[in-house]
């Protein structure tokens, strides 16, 4: 058995150590916001934060999240800045990626709070959207890191 | 879930009693229908709104949500006539069914971008319709006249003492009403969210995480399915280690199917450990020396052959006799692949007597047919449920993930959910068609074009998907632009040669004109050059009966600051084309990296006519994801194949435009006020043009085939 902290809840999973984080959040406990995409890292569906890092939950063994805290798409909530500026700025179409993209942005603004546009394209040229909501993604985030400077 | 009927499912949809309207486009027009009219009715309606005891007004949406917006532009139609609150409207995602077809079409299904076009009226007179019911029961009520009652945003009410009543109060009565036929649309100044920028219904879900799409299926009880694939065309396998991959703990049934081998498994991990120790053997591949290069000379050496005539005007081998000035290219095109975000998967529920699919399809029509094939059951025994689909653009159309799921279900005896990985979906796509175009075209002394004699090789998709399509031979999709040719030329001369490569191709987002726009826009480029011509100039002067075309370039390019000198180092490239009823000009601001060959688009100024619009936030999302996947092909995308199979695997070596690489985009409306086109696909086509034209304003070199990397870039500006 493997102990997970996922969005503030403690959760068992009876799973081999080297099974993918992805599958584990997404098919074993059914937080299905986080998404499938590649399978090598290159896509940035599947972003999580682990200890608030983004990271690729398909890249992670399940055992390397064991004891530290784990948040998904789910854990953000309505209320989030991230979220919030997502829905504002219309940026998702088919909307597959877009729970990676926000979980991107989510770590970048928890550490920058307010970055340059270049760094925000450098940070998230790890996300792939096909459907090309690039140009909202970029919108939102100034959008959020804005709202998140007002008292 | 159980088996739904017509009658059921609208019950389930409907919270209490209420008012129904189905609408049925048929060859007398559009007949307008109640709930009991509807379930008697010897044809089937095509549409359905219901609005409920609970002020809810829920829209059957028979067209499936890939990202372009339908599950809140086709509500916004019928909401608008209807005088509903928006904030009480919803969409169901129509099952499967005879009812739910595309009225144009007669299938169910959703491309072409003719959503919004095939389903506009039959939505405007529904909504239309109830909203007059809804006025009749108020009037009654209150005693009045209608000429005194007034619908607005959900509520009826009497226009001199303000009093009102909600839809919610008066559906009871309403349904008791004959649904009128004729009801008077509203005047263009009437309407309230149709033209204005309406949030889309399903973006809170989606920034949430929360939307439902295939791959986030569960059903009791199911097993996880995945496949072996041949890593060559038409290879089988020879030998496999059954027991081995039996012996993996978690692993229920190894079986043989038409595309390989399947392991259905208790989980997705167990699965992929028993495919990994199936430790296949492959024999009798189709082609063994299949490799990019052998496409590429086959795809040559077949402009040799003599074409099939797909359009003809004067005498172009003539006219080219005695022009003043030839000029000659050739374009190569490669296979692209969908790349959908969402891998290919399906959930599948056999039994005895009915199947469930859950699947992320654009085709619900034909995800019935194929099921109740693979079943022996009636159509009517497979039950459809549309998800949310993590990106189409035509990949979706097709069956192979709905066979596998289905038959792996039968065999298994239980419910199954397959989920392709990303390699299987990369190489086992049905590609946007490699393509290889020879054209020659005259100029007089004028320096107008006087002859066109276009010849395309390309593989044929409708004569797999579609055949009776195939009219003396043609494939529309291939010579897509050419019979309806605009540039005004009195000599032209179009010619379709067909060519059969084991690779399978099938529709890609704007299909045909994905190619033809950039062949055609590229060499009229070639041609204002040689005439020595302004290239905005030349194609205006070439598009006089065309004001549309004229008015989308001309407002690109004043948007772009045409004829202004532009930044340093930086060219302007335009481009249009006319598709799926839309006309969109692209002014591309590109400059080039001459150390590396690497391009830079920074600007795209962009200029759409699609007729009338439903929602303009839409359309300008439209147009960027359409620019931006245009973006992709032109300077990235290409399949690669080696060794009688598909070499390139992933994202690592099939690159897509990511954040760093996209240009500014500016978005114009121009409001026509023609006839609706599409939107989803014409943004598309002039993209990779108005780059190559611009890169070629910018260096003098001219790029005939796609993708243009940096090493094909370098490579051209060496010569």
């Amino acid at each position: 058995m493997i102990s997970l902290d996922i969005n503030g809840k403690a959760y068992q999973v009876d799973v081999g150590p080297d099974v993918p984080l992805l599958w584990v959040i997404r098919e074993h406990l059914k937080l299905t916001g986080t998404k499938f995409g590649c399978g090598i890292g290159a896509c940035g569906s599947c972003t999580v934060h682990l200890d608030g890092k983004a990271v690729r939950s398909c890249q992670t063994p399940v055992s390397s999240a064991a004891g530290r805290k784990i948040t998904t798409i789910e854990g953000l909530g309505e209320t989030h800045p991230v979220v919030k500026a997502w829905i504002k700025e219309q940026v998702p179409q088919c909307g597959y990626c877009q729970s990676g993209q926000i979980m991107e942005a989510a770590a970048l603004l928890a550490s920058d709070p307010n970055p340059p546009e270049s760094k925000i394209k450098s940070t998230m040229n790890g996300n792939i959207c096909r459907c090309g909501t690039y140009p909202r993604i970029l919108k939102a985030i100034k959008t959020a890191a804005k709202e998140g400077k007002r008292p | 879930m159980k088996n739904l009927t017509r009658r059921e499912f609208l019950k389930t949809s409907l919270a209490g009693a209420g008012l129904t309207i189905a609408a049925a486009v048929t060859p007398g027009g559009i007949r307008l229908l109640s709930l009991a009219e509807a379930e008697q009715a010897s044809f089937h309606p095509n549409a359905y709104l219901l609005i409920g005891a609970d002020e809810s007004v829920t829209v059957i949406v028979n067209k499936s949500e890939m990202g372009q917006g339908v599950y809140t532009s086709l509500p916004m139609i019928i909401a608008d006539e209807l005088e509903a609150d928006w904030k009480q409207v919803r969409i169901a995602p129509a099952p499967a069914g005879a009812e739910y077809k595309d009225p144009v079409w007669g299938m169910q299904s959703t491309g072409g971008s003719t959503s919004i076009r095939h389903m506009h009226d039959a939505l405007r007179k529904a909504g239309a319709a109830a909203r007059e019911m809804l006025v009749i029961a108020a009037a009654r009520n209150m005693q009045i006249s209608t000429k005194d009652c007034l619908a607005s945003n959900g509520t009826v009410r009497n226009v001199k003492t303000g009093k009102g009543l909600s839809y919610g109060k008066l559906v009871a009565e309403a349904a008791k009403l004959e649904v009128p036929q004729n009801p008077q649309l509203k005047k263009p100044n009437q309407l309230r969210y149709i033209g204005k920028d309406m949030a889309r219904l399903d973006v809170p879900d989606k920034s949430m995480g929360k939307a439902n799409f295939g791959i986030d299926t569960f059903v009791p009880n199911m097993l996880y399915a995945t496949v072996s694939r041949p890593p060559q065309y038409g290879a089988t396998a020879a030998s496999f280690d059954k027991a081995a991959a039996e012996k993996v703990p978690g692993v229920r049934l190894v079986t043989e199917i038409s595309r390989g081998i399947a392991i259905c498994a208790d989980s997705i991990d167990a699965a992929w450990k028993g495919k990994a120790a199936l430790n296949i053997a492959w024999q009798n591949p189709a082609m063994a020396a299949l490799s990019t290069a052998t496409i590429e000379g086959d795809l040559v050496a077949k402009a040799n052959d003599t074409g099939i005539v797909a359009a003809s005007k004067g005498d172009a081998t003539a006219a080219l006799g005695t022009a003043a000035k030839k000029i000659q290219s050739f374009y190569l095109l490669p296979y692209l692949s969908h790349a959908t975000m969402e891998p290919m998967n399906c959930t599948a529920s056999v039994a005895a007597d009915k199947c469930e699919v859950w699947a992320p399809t654009q085709n619900q029509g034909g995800v019935q047919t194929t099921a109740a094939k693979i079943t022996g059951l009636t159509p009517e025994q497979v039950f459809v449920h549309t998800t949310f689909l993590g990106g189409g653009f035509g990949r979706r159309f097709e069956q192979d993930f709905v066979e596998e799921a289905v038959s792996l279900s039968k065999a298994a005896g239980r419910p199954v959910k397959l989920i392709w990985t990303r390699e299987e979906d990369l190489q086992h796509d049905y590609y946007r068609p490699a393509n290889y175009t020879r054209i020659e075209a005259g100029l007089d002394a004028k320096g107008r074009i006087v002859a066109w004699n276009h010849k395309i090789v390309c593989p044929s998709i409708f004569a797999r998907v579609f055949p009776g399509t195939m009219k003396n031979g043609i494939d529309n999709a291939a010579v897509e632009g050419l019979p309806d040719f605009e540039y005004d030329v009195p000599n032209f001369r179009a010619e379709y040669v067909r060519i059969d490569l084991p690779v399978p191709v099938g529709f890609w987002r704007s299909v045909g004109a994905s190619h033809n726009g950039f062949i055609i826009e590229s060499f009229v480029d070639e041609l204002a050059a040689a005439a020595g011509k302004d290239p905005l100039e030349f194609r205006l002067a070439h598009l006089k009966d065309h004001p549309r075309a004229r008015r989308v370039l001309e407002t690109a390019a004043k948007k772009a600051g045409w004829g202004k000198p532009p930044k340093l180092g930086q060219a302007m490239g335009i481009a249009y084309h006319l598709s799926f009823d839309s006309y969109v000009a692209h002014v591309a601001e590109a400059s080039v990296d001459k150390a590396t060959g690497r391009i830079t688009v920074h600007r795209i100024s962009t200029a759409v006519d699609c007729g009338s619009v439903i929602n303009p936030d839409t359309v300008k999302a439209q147009m960027e994801s359409g620019i931006i996947m245009g973006l992709s092909a032109a300077l990235k995308e290409k399949m690669e194949f080696a060794k009688g199979g598909v070499k390139s695997q992933n994202f690592g070596d099939y690159e897509l435009l990511r954040m760093e690489e996209i240009p500014e985009i500016d978005v114009d409306i121009v409001a026509s006020g023609d006839k609706l086109g599409g939107i989803g696909e014409p943004g598309v086509p002039p993209t990779a043009p108005a780059v190559a034209n611009a890169v070629f304003k910018a260096t003098g070199v001219r790029l005939w085939n796609l993708p243009m990397t940096p090493e094909t870039v370098k490579a051209a500006m060496a010569k």
